[in-house]
């Protein structure tokens, strides 16, 4: 009897074994992978699920085995067996976790450095980080202007130079601590849109494009109340903070469009507070630039007609004459300004009688109380 | 564990003995009543009703989830249902419900007659109505809408009424857990019996001194964070307001420092909860007496460094994350060394299937979940892509549905007949059990994929992909709710007509099990004395003076 138990015993071990590491490859639990982080993020989670899936089923296994063979018989009064512990086998059910979570932990830090968690850049004051890093004069003046014109229209624009000495995120990897990033884009998170504007060009849209195998660095501010910059399928997420700049920093590996998703409750239209990553090829890249380029232009001349109505709004927030978006109608554009509704998800709810009214009603959660809002979410 | 005897003329209080029947009249529960037992099942009702409360809330919250477009409340409602819903679950159940067998059970378990301060108990207790009917009161004037987090800027932005009561509800139950804590504290280290050392104790009050340190180290730095929010709110100060050069992250440390162990006070007192009822219905001694009871106050330890693992995406430096990444991660030592221990004292023993030990069992299978996907979460580079997502919600779940509300009704179905005096009905646990378990992993179980896939947290619309994913987990939310009905309606009927309970029905050896069912006003009509240890079964030197403590129990079952 003894000897089969334990042929039992080892091939229950090697069931549990084979059955965690095919888990742990084929669970089919996470979006596509669109960057080299999200890769490296996933290898991580695998080798997670692996060893869940084992001691998920050790100590279910064990306990369905224990309700079965130990349960007690009708009539049955007597004690178990006055065992109180054993010393080696306490030993060893604490050492292997203690193994088990420093080899984690040791992978995690890996993983983390691999994305660029370490940098010094993400992990000090950017701008004079970037002063001192950068001596080419151009690229310094492209910061400097981006700063300016990103910062300009935040209530706390004092804030920037604040004695936080901390810039928070995901900066650039070790390969490419050294040099600029290709792309940089400056995003702006408010209730509830995410404004992004490209300081190189000069442009501002509701919807991310970015080049694909580009060095892509997003610099995160928020205007209002806290948001977090979710990309799911770059398994990328920062809180964006008022007074505190982050980043994010990421090369993207895969043409498509993902969402953009607000992660941090920030008021009760955070669920609309969606967007659009578009990572097109470059020439599809310098193509949407150029025709935001042509598109602000056309804005510029007729926002003298727009811009005194545009005023005649209460405004609670200052220098909203800067979001622009991409809405080529001006009241649509009014509205999303007024209210910070993303302009893409007000096409949706008000595609032709925009109003005036409270923002309740001018809102994507309670104009149209049926499914139409979402189609904005190209799902 | 060694058997502790001592001679009944060293016990001092051979004390005047009391009518042995005493017992409250039934009005007298609803009164400022001094004694730990009355206080305890104060505790007990009143928070079962929050829990209801807090249920028909979350009722709501999977119902407007059914479907993709927010269609059945306003969002500000929405906003309002999710945040009363977390915060009456932590505040008014859990944490209460703790507190209530912990009054129970304390004084019984070390032989003492009450508390150390009855008086400051029952204030304790008092507090707790006001709190939650100050909440509930929020909800028709204006709910508050920032998350039970409330972070600023966006709780000093939702409206100042809502969020003012909110945070003197919270003010009023945080002070309560700190003179529930004091109490506990003080009750376990100077009230026991003579003969009964420390590691002479059950095991719930090991888990109990480790919750009530958590709970006077962190609780005070909550009701500073409370505090410094409600002159932000109402005076204009900018101690977290960015606008006016406050911080906002500081309020996060701040809150997280308190409410990240308040996790664990929520779940060690079940922890205790399982060391008691697993040993009695598996007749067998505990395995590894030591190390549960030193692993709850490691927990309690590592609880404290452990807090900023919530702000892995917020204002938190790269150096920060790695240091509370490792500490997250070393907590689940300890907490593995109480599941391992528990198995190996199923292992070999005689379980008895009854509703007390299914919901024990039911504890360690979903907890284990929850506590696996809670190391996943403390790797920061995971965290990163997971954080505020629904596969936060439904690790929160398995540990604090499948934790603490498991543990709690293992806790009522055992300590049942003791409160009582009477037996609760059988089938009726059973079929308690199934709909919990079933409900439970139903609602729960999906919410890790949506997570993982991407659905935010705290949202009242979502995309539409996610919406079969959503639908079953409203399912079982559903499943959930008619589970309570079979619960209630059991103890219910069973306190009022149930069969009558013996002194001790599980033949269990600790102390609150050798006195009259329901317990006489003052516990013991003359102070026990140790002759076993808490665990001592099927030992066999202790058979003959077992026979004596517990014949009239054995023989008339």
């Amino acid at each position: 009897m003894n000897i089969p138990s334990q042929i039992l015993t080892l091939l229950a071990g090697i069931a549990l074994t084979l059955i965690s590491l095919w888990y742990g490859q084929n669970h089919g639990l996470m979006p596509v992978q669109a960057s080299d982080d999200a890769v490296a993020v996933d290898g991580l989670f695998n080798a997670m699920m692996t060893v869940s899936m084992g001691i998920f089923l050790l100590v279910q296994g064990v306990l369905i085995f224990s309700i079965f063979k130990f349960r007690r018989r009708a009539g049955d009064e007597t004690d178990g067996p006055p065992i109180e512990g054993n010393v080696l086998l306490e030993i060893v059910w604490t050492a292997i976790p203690v193994v088990i979570v420093l080899v984690i932990s040791v992978y995690s830090f890996d993983v983390y450095k691999s994305m660029g968690g370490f940098d010094p850049e993400a992990s000090d004051d950017p701008g004079l980080v970037q002063v001192a890093m950068m001596p080419d004069s151009e690229s310094n003046a492209a910061f400097n202007t981006a700063s300016d014109t990103a910062s300009a229209p935040l209530i706390n624009a004092p804030r920037h130079h604040h004695h936080h000495s901390v810039a928070l995120g995901i900066g650039a990897s070790p390969e490419t601590a050294n040099k600029p990033a290709d792309v940089t884009v400056n995003v702006l998170g408010m209730q509830y849109a995410w404004i992004f504007s490209y300081p190189e060009s000069g442009i501002t849209s509701g919807e991310l494009h970015i080049p694909v195998d580009k060095d892509v660095k997003l610099t995160l501010k928020a205007q209002d109340v806290i948001h977090a910059f979710w990309l799911p399928e770059f398994r990328l997420k920062q809180d964006t903070i008022p007074g505190q700049d982050s980043e994010l920093r990421f090369v993207p590996r895969r043409v498509g469009d993902y969402p953009i998703v607000c992660a941090e409750l920030c008021g009760a239209y955070h669920g609309g507070m969606v967007s659009r990553l578009y990572v097109q090829t470059q020439e599809d890249y310098d193509q949407w630039v150029q025709s935001q380029v042509a598109l602000k232009d056309s804005q510029e001349s007729a926002k003298t007609s727009t811009v005194a109505s545009l005023d005649a709004i209460a405004d609670p927030t200052p220098n909203m004459g800067d979001r622009a978006t991409t809405s080529p109608d001006p009241i649509r554009q009014q509205i999303s300004q007024k209210f910070g509704i993303d302009d893409s998800l007000l096409n949706q709810v008000q595609p032709a009688t925009p109003t005036t009214a409270t923002p309740t009603t001018a809102t994507p959660a309670t104009a149209t109380p049926t499914t139409a809002p979402l189609s904005a979410m190209h799902s | 564990m060694t058997q502790t005897e001592i001679s009944t003329t060293s016990a001092p209080e051979a004390v005047p003995a009391h009518a042995p029947t005493a017992q409250w009249k039934w009005w007298q529960y609803f009164t400022f009543n001094t004694d730990h037992k009355v206080i305890g099942i104060q505790y007990l009702v009143t928070s079962f009703i929050f829990y209801l409360i807090g249920g028909a809330l979350a009722t709501a919250i999977r119902t407007e989830l059914a479907t993709p477009a927010p269609n059945l409340v306003t969002p500000e409602t929405y906003n309002g249902l999710l945040t009363l819903h977390g915060t009456v679950m932590i505040f008014l159940w859990i944490v209460p419900a703790g507190a209530g067998l912990a009054n129970f059970l304390i004084p019984l378990m070390i032989g003492a007659r009450d508390m150390a301060f009855p008086k400051l108990n029952a204030v304790a207790f008092w507090m707790i109505p006001p709190s939650g009917l100050l909440l509930v009161l929020s909800f028709f004037l204006e709910s508050p809408q920032a998350g039970w987090t409330s972070y600023p800027p966006l709780s000093l932005m939702t409206g100042k009424v809502g969020e003012g009561l909110w945070i003197f509800s919270l003010l009023i139950s945080g002070t309560s857990s700190i003179l529930g804590g004091l109490n506990f504290l003080t009750t376990i280290l100077r009230m026991r019996v003579p003969s009964m050392k420390l590691n002479d104790m059950p095991l719930f009050c090991w888990a109990m001194l480790a919750t009530s340190g958590l709970i006077l180290i962190g609780t005070p730095v909550l009701a500073g964070a409370l505090i410094l929010l409600a002159f932000d709110l109402l005076a204009g100060t900018a101690f977290f307001n960015p606008t006016g050069g406050g911080d906002p992250v500081v309020y996060q440390h701040m809150f997280w420092f308190y409410s990240h162990p308040a996790v664990y006070i929520m779940v060690l007192p079940l922890f205790g909860v399982i060391s008691e009822v697993i040993p009695v219905h598996a007749r067998k001694p505990i395995f590894g007496y030591q190390a549960i009871a030193y692993s709850s106050l490691a927990i309690s330890f590592l609880g404290l460094i452990v807090w900023a693992h919530h702000m892995f995406t917020s204002g938190t430096p790269a150096w920060l994350r790695m240091f509370f990444m490792i500490t997250t991660m070393i907590i689940a030592v300890p907490t593995g060394i109480k599941i391992f221990g528990w198995l190996a004292t199923l292992w070999g023993g005689k379980i008895a299937l009854n509703s007390p030990m299914l919901f024990a069992l039911g504890f360690i299978a979903v907890f284990v979940i929850g506590g696996i996907s809670g190391v996943m979460l403390a790797s920061v580079p995971f965290d990163i892509h997971v954080h505020d997502t629904y596969f936060v919600v439904a690790h929160l779940h398995y540990v604090l549905f499948g934790g603490s509300v498991f543990g709690i009704y293992a806790a009522i179905y055992h300590w049942f007949p003791k409160i009582t005096g009477r037996m609760m009905n059988e089938p009726l646990g059973i079929v308690h059990f199934v709909l919990t378990f079933v409900g439970m992993n139903l609602t729960f179980m999906p919410m890790h994929e949506l997570g993982l896939l991407g659905m935010n947290r705290r949202v009242a619309l979502y995309d539409p992909r996610f919406t079969t994913l959503n639908q079953v987990a409203t399912v079982g939310a559903y499943v959930l709710a008619v589970s309570t009905l079979p619960f209630l309606f059991n103890a219910v009927w069973s306190w009022m007509k149930g069969e009558k309970a013996s002194e001790n029905p599980w033949r269990a050896l600790t102390l609150e099990w050798q006195t009259s069912s329901p317990p006489e006003i003052e516990n013991f009509e003359v102070l026990p004395v140790l002759t076993t240890g808490p665990y001592d079964y099927g030992m066999n030197h202790h058979s003959e003076s077992m026979a004596e403590t517990t014949a009239a129990a054995t023989g008339s079952s």
